[in-house]
């Protein structure tokens, strides 16, 4: 069951407990108690609705920055990951592999908001080396959502019986 | 001027189209209609599967295949039966690929009904058996399968309907509309009754794949029956493959010989991308049935628990994607219940006379949909039965 409540969740993070419950054959007590659990562990880490921002109107720019880092002794990567992370407009923060070391990604009003968070925030923290900003042009999917009408709907599906 | 009615065929005249349609065209005239009437999967056909009909197409693969469908396939289809369910036929001369599992089931008939024949129906089911039966010139007798017995056919009623003239019952189970199941035992209760008579059985088995708790058992792999079995099956349930057209039939080669005449005269040989699509399906599509499976599996346990929490008695199905609530215990008939719920939330179900007259009183709820459409629906339809 855990798996299940876990995937049914993630698609859809409305359903009820009673729902969850009848779909996966457990009581609700059980169901609920599963979630608290998850959710004491930090396995489930919030909810939140997936928002089509541009749809809703409002302007905004997403940019994706990948950073050289020099690692710091004892801490490694997580002390300026850490500072990355606190900052308010960036949405997530990656170490990778590859030519740089970590990937960030961020959302601002617009242009001047993305230069300035890399000129006067980001470049200036001691342990990051370079920076490689790639402005986002079209969002087609995010989440496991699909930003794009979706030709294949199940609305256009004949009735057959 | 031409006097149509007079050249047409008085039979294919007096073919009912499908009572539901002026429903649906209804329907489709409403904005923001939720619609749970579709009786196809809402999976798209796995990558992987498509990737094959795709290759296939690039290497040029366009040509007919062999009128029975090719070698390779048959082959797997063979193996596949035996791994699944236990069946054995012979890939050169038992095997018949088809266009779905509709023509396998045209053709079936056409091979073995005369004019006056009776063909013998489990009803509620799915609605091409009658008016093919009837084409060939059949008398078709329908056996009610009831709520109360779990929709399941009943061997007192077969026995009750058997007459001399009796040719070939047709045996939907897993079944559209209702979701019943037969399990061994009671096919062994049908295959008892007609063991001494000769009767050949057509078996439509195209929801093999999709049960919820019990393993479809074959009727042709019950002792004695392969002889008197047409199993019928295909593609388009278990690998979501409804519009690659694909489906087979197997059975003993003195059948399979003359089916495959039919086929190859009215046909020539099914679609060849979706051959070689389906190889890839059976070979490499196991999980494939699986996940979706477990998907219709929690869809059905949703519509059932929710229904029935809101009064609907509901039968829990045990196979195919489909639920059955009665409907007309909140004092409409099937048909106003159907129309009034389209009419004021604006969601469509079929009404179960669409499925034979022993469906009256129901209506078909499909779960070939998402969780989050199936829960806006439900939430409707609640709303709905408040007003009665």
């Amino acid at each position: 069951m855990a798996m299940n409540i876990l995937s049914l969740l993630e698609q859809n993070a409305r359903l009820t407990v009673a729902q969850l419950a009848l779909m996966t054959g457990e009581t609700e007590d059980a169901v609920a108690k599963k979630i608290d659990e998850y959710t004491a562990k930090g396995v489930i880490c919030g909810y939140r609705a997936v928002i089509d921002w541009e749809k809703a109107g409002k302007e905004f720019i997403q940019a994706f920055i990948r950073i050289k880092v020099t690692p710091q002794p004892d801490q490694g990567f997580e002390a300026v990951a850490r500072q990355i992370m606190a900052m308010p407009e960036v949405d997530s923060v990656y170490l990778v592999s590859g030519s740089y070391d970590m990937t960030l990604s961020m959302s601002a009003k617009n242009l001047r908001d993305v230069a300035h968070f890399v000129s006067a925030r980001l470049s200036p923290l001691g342990a990051v080396t370079s920076t490689d900003t790639t402005f986002v042009l079209q969002r087609y999917k995010e989440s496991s959502v699909c930003f794009l009408t979706d030709s294949d709907s199940e609305e256009k599906r004949e009735v057959i019986l | 001027m031409i006097d149509y009615q007079k050249l047409l065929n008085p039979t294919v005249q007096s073919l009912k189209p499908s009572g539901i349609r002026k429903f649906f065209d209804l329907a489709e005239a409403m904005d923001d209609v939720i619609s749970l009437g579709v009786g196809e999967p809402d999976f798209q056909t796995p990558w992987h599967i498509r990737q094959a009909g795709i290759n296939s197409l690039q290497q040029g693969k366009t040509k007919y295949t062999a009128n029975k469908g090719m070698t390779e396939l048959r082959g797997e289809i063979s193996k596949y039966l035996k791994r699944r369910f236990d069946l054995t036929y012979d890939p050169d001369t038992e095997v018949v690929v088809t266009v779905g599992g509709s023509e396998a089931i045209d053709i079936t008939l056409r091979a073995f009904i005369n004019p006056g024949d009776e063909v013998l129906l489990a009803e509620p089911c799915f609605v091409c058996y009658e008016p093919l039966a009837r084409m060939c010139g059949a008398k078709v007798v329908t056996l009610p399968c009831k709520m109360e017995n779990n929709f399941k056919l009943s061997p007192e009623t077969l026995k009750a309907a058997i007459t001399p003239k009796s040719k070939l019952l047709i045996l939907p189970f897993p079944n559209n509309p209702t979701g019943a199941i037969m399990t061994e035992d009671e096919l062994k209760q049908i295959a008892e009754v007609l063991k001494d008579t000769n009767i050949i059985v057509l078996s439509d088995e195209i929801y093999a794949e999709l049960t919820y708790g019990h393993k479809h058992v074959s009727f042709a792999a019950l002792p004695g029956m392969r002889e008197r079995t047409v199993v019928v099956n295909g593609f388009s349930k278990a690998f979501a493959m409804t519009g690659w057209r694909l489906g087979y039939t197997a059975a003993p080669k003195e059948i399979a010989l003359q089916l495959a005449k039919l086929h190859q005269f009215a046909i020539m040989c099914a679609p060849t991308t979706a051959q070689y699509a389906a190889i890839e399906a059976l070979r490499n599509g196991d999980a494939d049935i699986e996940d979706m499976r477990g998907q219709y599996d929690m869809r059905r346990r949703l519509v059932v628990g929710t229904l029935r929490s809101m009064g609907f008695p509901c039968f829990e199905p045990e196979g195919a994607f489909y639920v059955f609530p009665k409907i007309d215990a909140f004092g409409l008939s099937g048909e106003d219940f159907c129309g009034e719920l389209l009419k004021q939330q604006h969601v469509a179900i079929v009404p179960g006379e669409a499925f034979g007259e022993s469906g009256r009183g129901f209506a078909r709820i499909s779960c070939s949909y998402s969780i989050s459409h199936l829960a806006t629906a439900l939430g409707r339809i609640e709303a709905f039965i408040k007003t009665l």
